[in-house]
């Protein structure tokens, strides 16, 4: 049995579906982190896999721009929940309506 | 054969990783799952011969973000449950209409986009790793830097937000000092 573009991109939106159901139902600010982590490496894969079957390496670099985004994303938002907790104490998010929006 | 079987393996526990992070009511499942999940991932890029892409994925992804989670996750109370909002009708279905389009787009787009040509192909003759630094290093230099600009701008902002009063160190101070701090910070805190 072959595996094929197809697979791929197939598992790629499943865990994007899954991501996308994270982000809707978290109300953890933490736990809407984590659904975006699963987001980005769904897109990865997908990427990943494009680069292989049409043999060009520009699926990959941007995969690793990906990553990049990624890590720094990471290190932006969990500086500004720390703070935020410092100051209210708890990350829901429900509580951040502080704008009225 | 083996790609098969390995494609499946690894396709059926990142999916059920990614699941129990999604789902769980433990911060501390949630954030094993998804270290466990990230390392499944890696093994996709393996399989596509993505080797280096594999690599970065296991030091940045476990190696870097899963230890600022850690890290980030000493500051919150995760021994809590996490409580979560009543899931409407109108979002969950909402969401399955994405998801289904978004499917269909997929399912789609390979058959639409049959007459791609590759801009940079892979370089017959070389690894992975070299025919990568190849390409990073003379098409996609500017961005390349412009990630590392990015990288360092994140780095000094996640450490202005987060570390303040590190200019005080602990192990340099006496024990006065260190109690009278101490008031002085439970002073702020009521």
């Amino acid at each position: 049995m072959e595996i094929g573009l197809t697979h791929y991109l197939v598992l790629a939106t499943i865990l994007f579906s899954i991501g996308l159901i994270g982000v809707m139902r978290r109300k953890n600010l933490l736990m809407l982190f984590f659904a975006t982590e699963i987001l980005l490496n769904a897109v990865n894969i997908g990427f990943a896999a494009i680069s292989h079957y049409y043999n060009d390496l520009t699926g990959q670099m941007f995969a690793f721009f990906i990553i990049a985004v990624a890590a720094s994303e990471v290190a932006v938002g969990l500086g500004l929940l720390i703070v935020w907790h410092k100051r209210t104490g708890n990350i829901n998010l429900d509580t951040m309506s502080s704008m009225r929006g | 054969m083996f790609e098969a079987i390995a494609f499946y393996l690894f396709a059926i526990l990142t999916i059920v990783m990614f699941t129990i992070t999604v789902m769980t009511k433990q911060a501390l499942f949630a954030l094993t799952a998804l270290a466990a999940g990230m390392i499944f991932v890696s093994a996709f890029f393996f399989i596509l011969g993505a080797d280096f892409l594999g690599v970065v994925q296991i030091i940045v992804y476990t190696g870097a973000v899963m230890a600022l989670y850690a890290f980030g996750m000493m500051f919150f109370d995760t021994t809590r449950e996490v409580k979560e909002r009543n899931g409407s009708s109108l979002i969950v279905m909402g969401l399955s209409t994405l998801s289904a389009v978004f499917t269909v787009v997929i399912f789609s787009a390979p058959v639409v986009s049959s007459k791609i040509e590759s801009i940079y192909p892979t370089i017959e003759g070389a690894t992975n790793s070299q025919s990568v630094g190849m390409v990073l290093f003379t098409k996609y230099l500017v961005p390349f830097e412009l990630a590392a600009v990015m990288l360092l701008v994140a780095m000094v902002a996640g450490i202005v937000l987060a570390g303040k009063k590190m200019d005080r160190s602990l192990t340099l101070m006496a024990e006065e000092e260190i109690l009278l701090s101490q008031e002085a910070n439970k002073k702020v805190i009521l």
